[in-house]
């Protein structure tokens, strides 16, 4: 879509600066922990040392004794209000504070208040519990095994640890295809657990106005409105009733998924402040952050792919076993309890498919959330990626022809896919094309085939991903019985300036900006003149936040719609002012004149004026509109990706020498937003590929539990990314666009597993699980005799 | 526990404080001064959001005890802009989007600030170790380099 407007005004495709930056690179942002309420307490939390244990006593009495601290709360204080459990966003139960037993390592067992953060943290030292150890179970495939201690023994009536079993795609068909390959490819992958870890931890200061009656919490979470209905469904019995709960979330240090669920330290404030009548803060550290939040993936996957020998790929089958920890706290739409994963059959026409996943209970803590990836996204486009690569392997093709011989090709969009999805559009060959010449592809080849006479290691590997993105049709997508709309509320004012409030929030995409430029560009108002707000669920209209890149497909479109509506108004405004007829009026960005006589017309602001000063007889006074806008489909962006790197045989170092990302997320808003979104997704796609994985050793405790162990990519490690971009705009969005906030973490990690093994194909490496340490390279390397 | 009378120049303004021992610097600055443009990420002394100048060096204030800065000038994200002008690195991080959620930016900042003073002219590499004890989960670095990049072009 060619822009309408020019820069001054801002609209689509114009690079202009962030309107958030001027606060932010002064220090005068304004995020959880530096909000200061007058008579504010703090909270700290005792957490468990053990993975599963009875809890036989808690003593506060040392903990009370210490001067600022004012009371401990256990799972027994909470017990005499019913609010020691509550619910997960998957309808499952999770534990505010523990009667019983604790689940897993660094589980909340008990919450100190006091009058700073320092005393709370003695209070905290000071707390004694003796816990009684319980067997542990740590591997979900031995959770499974007939005998295996029951873990959920608060569930009456459940007999093993298995949560639950979905499946999609046509099992006997997809048999019957396999029965009938030339070539079947079978891998094992595990997916590891990895987390987050926004440079913003978690917190929130629960602020409780006896007087009022009225409980606001400023709180770090991706979707305000969401969590305000939750706590009126979890607290109405103890008087929080959803008009007079306030959830405000302020600036945003990143989110990535993290900040969806509700954790036990927001519930355990609340429940605080509202007992003692101040403001209570409680604000995670980074350990707390590492080792209690919910963590993602986790993804124990056994592919198969069928194929022809030429290539053809004709059927896949997955058979996943999903390790939730002790509770299924992901943030899926209800009917979706493993997420989007059966996007899994990606950019390839497959004609039979079938996959399911069981999802299991472990002695670790509860999550499945996202990282940065809309709904079990990333887990998908690697099976499918790294598939792609062993076949080619197997077959001995170039992994780039077997890609282009199974591209679901342009003309056939929408694309009805065999797992039940209709692809919105795509040029995948488009893409890929862009990729390989970008990079010189034939040339590295050939580089590649001299480099090995030499001994020298060198992988180039290629991704060509789809996302599935902008959840979603109501039809579809719920959370706990929410239709997943978006809004936005617009209010142009007497003097031409407007207000726009959504149901979504950012933490750094940039919507103050990116929303003010999807106004602009329908109504003239140059995006300077549009001030976004969003995150207060007192004056934004209600949304379900911004997660699995929703907030441009959905919320954006609202916007746009918004926008629609208020020019439908000004129409009949300016009809009005110049003495015409409505069908004699042109639009032209940022007025409207008569058809013929382009001399005569009104401009945007001098009908935003009359809508207040000069309305026409009969119609309602002001310029303003809200839309809640159910998207009729989801969003299917794509790109190709190629990775070259050397690998030191010395010790087995992977070196990233180039990265190549082609994406297409249909029309863009701003391209120095997109593009900085994109850089930051490889390196959130880089950082499991080669570094993050958070384990546990047998007795369940977190062997990557700090910034010590847990690596988070630095400068040194990061490349410099180099982005191109494809158009290919959605057919059913109102301005064409797709989301993007995710497709490079979604799409980078099998483009880096694909280089390394393909470095190391030619010792009849076919597959590494990720992340791909020096150490893991190392080990094949001296196996394979090829170690310096 | 012991207190302690110390005095510390913070942007140029003294002040006078009674503390305990163990308060930790960024903690003086955030909660007793308000100064809370100075963030905290970790307890590890990894993620650098906490970097302020001690003295004209990048030091991470979760890691020094306020009465460490008794007697010392520290410059925080809020001293940077003078006069209603702002420094060259925070125009910088501006026009080449060095920032997304903002909250590892005033540790870029500062740690970037002393690069510049000690090196006018660094390299790629040399900005990308500079910067490596301050991690950002949102840019990817690349374009915090080129906003370094820009602030240098504009100093020298």
């Amino acid at each position: 879509m060619a822009t309408q407007t020019t820069f001054e005004v801002g609209g689509m495709g114009h690079s202009i600066k962030r309107k958030e930056d001027p606060r932010f690179i002064r220090g005068k942002g304004n995020y959880v922990d530096d909000i200061q309420l007058p008579g504010m307490l703090h909270m700290d939390i005792v957490r468990s040392p053990f993975a599963h244990a009875k809890i036989v006593k808690i003593d506060s009495e040392k903990a009370l004794k210490v001067p600022g601290v004012l009371a401990v709360i256990t799972g027994e204080t909470l017990k005499q209000f019913n609010l020691h459990w509550m619910p997960t966003l998957m309808s499952d139960t999770q534990m505010v504070l523990p009667v019983e037993k604790v689940m897993y390592q660094s589980q909340e067992v008990a919450a100190v208040i006091a009058t700073d953060r320092y005393t709370a943290a003695d209070g905290v030292e000071a707390v004694e519990v003796e816990y009684d150890p319980l067997p542990v179970v740590v591997d979900p495939f031995k959770a499974l095994e007939p005998g295996a201690p029951v873990l959920r023994t608060d569930k009456e009536g459940k007999k093993d640890n298995r949560i639950f079993h979905w499946e999609a795609g046509d099992r006997a068909g997809t048999d019957k295809a396999f029965a009938e390959a030339d070539v079947v490819v079978k891998q094992n992958m595990y997916i590891p657990r990895i987390h987050v870890a926004s440079i913003e931890t978690c917190g929130c200061v629960a602020d409780f106005d006896r007087v009022r009656g009225k409980l606001t919490v400023y709180m770090t979470t991706q979707a305000p409105h969401a969590i305000r209905t939750v706590f009126a469904l979890v607290a109405g019995h103890v008087g929080l009733s959803e008009e007079k709960i306030r959830i405000v979330s302020p600036d945003i240090g990143g989110g990535f998924g993290g900040k969806v669920p509700v954790y036990p330290g927001y519930v355990i404030a609340v429940a605080a402040s509202v007992v003692i009548g101040k403001p209570v803060k409680w604000v995670e550290d980074r350990m707390e952050n590492l080792q209690a939040d919910s963590f993602a993936r986790d993804y124990h996957i056994a592919a198969e792919l069928a194929a022809k020998k030429d290539g053809t790929m004709t059927a896949l089958r997955i058979k996943t076993i999903a390790d939730h920890g002790y509770t299924d706290a992901a943030a899926n739409p209800s009917k979706f309890p493993a997420g989007l994963f059966s996007i899994c059959t990606g950019s390839y026409g497959f004609q039979k498919a079938f996959v399911e996943v069981d999802g299991v209970y472990t002695n670790k803590p509860p999550g499945g959330i996202a990282y940065r990836c809309s709904f079990r996204v990333t887990e998908a486009a690697h099976t499918i990626e790294r598939m792609a690569d062993i076949l080619a392997q197997e077959l001995k093709m170039d992994p780039a022809d077997l890609r282009s011989k199974n591209f679901i090709p342009p003309d056939k969009f929408p694309y009805h896919s065999a797992l039940g999805w209709d692809y919105d559009s795509g040029n995948y060959q488009g893409a890929l094309t862009k990729a390989m010449d970008k990079i010189g592809y034939a040339d590295l080849r050939r580089e590649q085939a001299e480099k090995r006479k030499r001994g020298e290691l060198m992988g180039i590997g290629i991704s060509s991903f789809v996302e599935i993105v902008g959840a979603g049709p109501s039809k579809h997508f719920d959370i706990l019985g929410i239709k997943m709309f978006d809004s936005c509320e617009l209010r142009v004012h007497p003097t031409g300036k407007a207000t726009a409030r959504f149901g979504t929030k950012s933490q750094g995409q940039g919507h103050e900006t990116t929303y003010a430029q999807i106004i602009a560009e329908e109504l003239g108002i140059p995006a300077a003149h549009v001030e976004v707000e969003e995150g207060d669920t007192d004056t934004a209209p209600y949304g379900l936040g911004t997660y699995a890149s929703r907030s441009t497909p959905v919320a954006g479109a609202a916007g746009a719609m918004a926008a629609r509506k208020v020019r439908e108004k000004a129409k009949k405004i300016a009809a009005h002012l110049l003495e015409v007829s409505e069908d004699d009026l042109v639009w032209e960005v940022g007025k409207f004149f008569v058809k013929g006589a382009p001399q005569r017309s009104k401009t945007i602001q001098e009908i935003a004026f009359a809508a207040y000063t000069n309305h026409p007889q009969g119609m309602e006074a002001g310029l303003e509109a809200v839309n809640y806008y159910d998207p009729p489909n989801l969003t299917f962006p794509f790109g190709s990706y190629i990775c070259v790197v050397d690998i030191d045989r010395g010790t087995g170092e992977v070196k990233i020498r180039r990265f190549v990302a082609v994406d297409d997320c249909g029309n863009i808003i701003n391209p120095m937003i997109v593009e900085g979104q994109i850089h930051g997704g490889l390196t959130m796609g880089m950082a499991p590929a080669l570094l993050e994985e958070i384990s546990y050793d047998e007795s369940g405790n977190i062997q990557g539990g700090s910034f010590m162990d847990y690596l988070v990519p630095t400068a040194m490690e990061t490349p410099a990314w180099e982005t191109d971009k494809t158009v290919t705009p959605s057919p059913h969005h109102p301005l064409g666009a797709k989301g993007v906030g995710e497709s490079a973490t979604v799409g980078a990690p099998p483009a880096i597993a694909n280089a390394v093994v393909d470095a190391l194909a030619h010792l009849g490496v076919r597959h590494i699980d990720i992340p791909i340490t020096p150490e893991k390279v190392w080990n094949i390397l001296k196996e394979k005799g090829a170690a310096e | 526990m012991a207190k302690h009378g110390i005095r510390v120049t913070v942007n140029g303004t003294a002040h006078e404080a009674e503390v305990e021992s163990r308060l930790l610097l960024v903690h003086l600055l955030r909660e007793r001064l308000r100064l809370t443009g100075t963030h905290i990420g970790c307890d590890t002394t990894h993620c650098g959001a906490c970097t302020v100048l001690l003295d004209g060096h990048p030091v991470k204030s979760c890691t020094v005890l306020a009465v460490q800065a008794d007697g010392r000038d520290v410059t925080t994200v809020e001293g940077l802009e003078q006069d209603g002008k702002l420094h060259a690195i925070q125009d910088g991080f501006i026009q080449e989007h060095g920032l997304q959620c903002g909250f590892c930016t005033p540790g870029m900042l500062m740690t970037s600030c002393a690069l510049l003073k000690s090196n006018p002219s660094p390299s790629e590499a040399e900005i990308r170790a500079a910067i490596s004890g301050n991690l950002c989960r949102c840019t990817g670095y690349v374009n915090i380099v080129k906003s370094v990049q820009y602030a240098a072009e504009r100093l020298r």
